[in-house]
């Protein structure tokens, strides 16, 4: 491999940027690039759509590069533009084919829109060249940023990064700095109608770059005031003052963020509710389970089958359903958990599976129509209700979604340090040590299942409640496959990760509503893309410090070994 | 009798007599080796007496009592604990979290208790946790608490599974080739190690081991085993004037020319 790169650079480079190109071309057929093409970034300048089709080049151009290492900073530029062109080639060559055959009997989404936005809006021809001179400029960026010294280039990486998320979050933005008075003005000033201005673009990239700058050159221990991994080495005050300045804006936000939003994170935090669940059973105790949104149906339509006046004659009040609920779902976590307690890996998995999918098909079938409303679902749910106010609109549901999860990320939280903590990660770690130094993996192993499935949960009969209504189709195997996936894009283990990763998951999906078609396919390049990149996931568990006055006692460092090795070598 | 007494132990896999009516008798507060070329049972002797496998024919006593065919969390319930061939620590746990897992027989605290951390609950836990640093510091990992398992160095890492191991509180303690792959300064330290073991603690310790310097300087007593049987029993210097053992490391044709050489069958592994 190392041997054949040094060989032929060029080939590689060239090689990199035409599969760059090619990555272009798949994401403008599946149809990303015109979905995009109306979100622009840079207003009237740069739309998300040309992000899509040139991004893979930059990046492809710049790891290819990275690879070589070429020695002179000339090779360097040169190496960069030929794979920028060689990925320009890659989408000129859709273009003519384009021009020459149609297309669009075999991908629907080769139309003349796609062909304009590649062409830049220009003829064919000019669009062509024009095409062709970006993608090698584009090369040639991956080759300068290379070049440039490790501070300045991950600045600068950082500064285009914002750019683009701050271009693409415009609504959220806007809409958030309404309220804020005279900074609502600066804030209008920096964004258009869609996208952030050219001189809003310039002042963001210019500021991120410049903040990334100067905190590289801080020495390391002090660098941010957002960073809570290293809050634990802070005194308590300002800790507290953290908290409970996060409570505050957490409080605070459904009435700033308006209702389409509130709306957008009651889903992320109810994935959140699901995802800190199943990080017990995945994350803690090792536990691969593939059907947990079993547990969430569950949840949501025993809370349906209590408060619906439609199946019971006396309808309970969501609170009154709720301890109930949580119950069924407990046993039904050591119901599950019992018949695999023998399994490990893909086995556990399939059966998992399998339960999620009975579970589900159970809620469709006629044969318990009468109790589960089949699949015309549960109507008429319970709303549930804080003193007399009844919590219906998106905003108030926020609440009850909030101490849902704040509840449940403190238990886990708890759990994860305490003594069963430490038994799961034990099973998790080596199943037959741990039972060897006396762990019952019985009681260990349903008591992940029945956490896990209580949380889930509760999260269903949130969900109940919200809608009003439960129906079969939607809790089917995608619930459980997206779960999973959130743990694993924020770091399996990791609380702080499941958080990360509902935001990244189902926020951003609800933000660009471009994303919604494409999901799937943008998971499945983000979950190869993590596995190769950072398989410890976005914000990986951090261990805690337990023996931190130990390690600062004088003696501790001077020979850590001192005990066995000195006094006795006479011997 | 002893601490750990093996009566006609023997444990087949199909075919294959693994273990053969061993007879075995470890004296409280010593040091007993257990060799043998590769295959001859050694490992799975152990695995008899720590209840991983269940011996077709035979009994193990510990300290009288019958644990034969005990499960192992019962057995490291009754006083047996253990370390393994190929380290086998929890690797992404801390240290100071394996040593815990090692103690969870003699903790208390359930799902609820973690949950509130009431009163018994964090007491239990400042002192399981004290208990931990002390025995860190017995093995000399002092301030090594917070590494990840899988960060220690090797020896370390041997050193740490003898910590979880002894973190059980056991009487016996089985030690699986606690050498195996360490350099000399390495091997001598752990050899140090193991008496303190035994003089500091009062712990009876049963060894496998390879490196016959180790074997000869530290047992009070030795087993030799192969093909399943027990060959040979008695001190260092029994053992390695006994053309038995030195037929079963180095052939038949050895046995006769090479009497008191103790380094060499070493060589056989």
């Amino acid at each position: 491999m190392q041997t054949q790169d040094i060989q032929s650079p060029w080939k590689h480079v060239m090689q990199a940027g035409l599969l760059g190109g090619t990555i272009g071309v798949l994401l403008s057929l599946v149809g990303m690039v015109t979905a995009f093409s109306q979100r622009f970034i840079i207003s009237g300048l740069f739309t998300m759509g040309q992000v899509i089709f040139l991004a893979p080049i930059l990046l492809m151009a710049y790891f290819a590069i990275r690879r070589v290492s070429p020695q002179t900073n000339q090779r360097v530029i040169s190496m960069g533009l030929l794979a920028g062109f060689a990925g320009g080639v890659a989408l000129a060559i859709l273009l003519i084919i384009g021009r020459l055959v149609n297309l669009q009997a075999m991908f629907i989404n080769a139309s003349a829109a796609l062909y304009r936005i590649l062409a830049f809006g220009q003829e064919f021809v000019p669009g062509l060249l024009i095409l062709l001179v970006v993608s090698t400029v584009m090369g040639g960026l991956a080759g300068v940023i290379f070049i440039l010294p490790q501070r300045l280039r991950t600045a600068i990486i950082q500064g285009l990064v914002w750019v683009t998320l701050v271009g693409l979050l415009r609504d959220l933005i806007v809409t958030v700095t309404t309220r804020w008075g005279p900074l609502a003005g600066l804030f209008r000033a920096l964004f258009a109608s869609s996208g952030l201005t050219l001189i809003g673009a310039v002042i963001v990239f210019a500021l991120i770059t410049a903040i990334y700058y100067w905190r590289a050159g801080q020495p390391a221990g002090r660098i941010s005031l957002f960073d809570f991994r290293a809050s634990s080495n802070k005194t308590p005050l300002i800790r507290w003052l953290t908290i409970g300045a996060i409570i505050v804006i957490l409080l605070l936000l459904p009435p700033i963020l308006g209702l389409f939003f509130s709306n957008i994170l009651n889903v992320v935090m109810m994935y959140m509710l699901m995802g800190l669940g199943l990080n017990i059973v995945v994350g803690f105790a090792g536990l691969l389970d593939l059907g947990y949104v079993a547990f969430f149906a569950i949840g949501a339509y025993t809370m349906g089958v209590l408060t619906s006046p439609e199946l019971n004659a006396n309808p309970m009040t969501y609170w009154q359903a709720l301890p109930f609920a949580v119950i069924v779902c407990v046993v039904a976590g050591v119901i599950l958990g019992l018949p695999v307690l023998k399994m490990r890996g893909d086995y556990l998995a399939i059966v998992t599976l399998g339960f999620g999918e009975i579970v589900r098909l159970l809620a469709l079938s006629d044969w318990l129509r009468p109790w589960l409303g089949g699949s015309q679902g549960i109507q008429l749910i319970a709303q549930p209700s804080l003193g007399n106010q009844i919590l219906n609109t998106q905003q108030e549901l926020y609440y009850l979604f909030l101490i849902g999860v704040g509840i449940v990320a403190f238990i886990a939280w708890r759990l994860r340090d305490s003594r069963v903590g430490r038994t799961w990660m034990a099973l998790r770690e080596d199943e037959d040590v741990a039972v060897a130094m006396g762990i019952n993996h019985v009681t260990t192993k349903l008591m992940a299942f029945a956490t896990g499935a209580l949380f889930s949960g509760i999260a269903g009969t949130i969900f109940a409640a919200q809608l009003q209504s439960v129906y079969p189709h939607s809790m089917n195997f995608l619930v459980s496959i997206n779960v999973l996936s959130l743990i694993i894009i924020g770091g399996m283990g990791s609380i702080p990760g499941v958080f990360v990763g509902a935001l990244v998951l189902m926020g951003l999906p609800e933000l660009l509503r471009e994303f919604a078609e494409f999901r799937y396919l943008v998971y499945g390049a983000l979950l190869m893309a993590m596995m190769l990149i950072r398989p410890e996931g976005l914000w990986p568990e951090a261990r805690r410090r337990l023996e931190l006055h130990e390690s600062i006692e004088p003696t501790a460092a001077v020979h850590p070994e001192s005990g066995v090795a000195t006094e006795q070598t006479g011997t | 009798m002893g601490v750990l007494v093996a009566r006609q132990v023997t444990k087949r896999f199909g075919g294959l007599q693994a273990l053969n009516k061993i007879d075995l008798d470890v004296k409280e507060n010593s040091i007993y080796s257990v060799i043998g070329p590769n295959g001859a049972g050694k490992t799975t002797f152990f695995n008899c007496v720590t209840g991983f496998y269940t011996p077709e024919e035979g009994e193990i006593l510990l300290d009288g009592k019958n644990i034969t065919g005990l499960s192992p969390d019962r057995v490291t319930q009754m006083g047996i604990s253990r370390t393994y061939q190929n380290i086998r620590l929890f690797k992404n746990m801390t240290s100071v979290e394996n040593i815990l897992v090692g103690m969870h027989p003699h903790l208390k605290s359930g799902l609820i208790g973690g949950i509130l951390r009431n009163r018994a609950t964090v007491q239990e836990e400042t002192e399981a946790f004290e208990e931990a640093r002390r025995l860190l510091r017995f093995v000399g990992l002092r301030g090594q608490g917070d590494m990840m398992a899988s960060s220690l160095p090797y020896g370390a890492q041997r050193r740490l599974e003898i910590a979880r191991a002894l973190a059980s509180k056991p009487k016996l303690l089985l030690l699986d080739e606690p050498t195996a792959g360490m350099n000399p300064s390495e091997t001598q330290e752990m050899v140090h190690f193991i008496r303190r073991l035994r003089d500091e603690l009062g712990i009876t310790v049963l060894l496998i081991e390879h490196q016959m310097r180790v074997v000869m300087t530290i047992s009070d007593k030795i087993s030799v085993l192969d093909f399943g049987e027990k060959i040979a029993e008695g001190t260092a210097a029994d053992i390695q004037n006994n053309p038995h053992v030195i037929e079963a490391y180095l052939g038949r044709g050895a046995a006769s020319g090479l009497g008191k050489s103790e380094t060499q069958p070493s060589a056989a592994d």
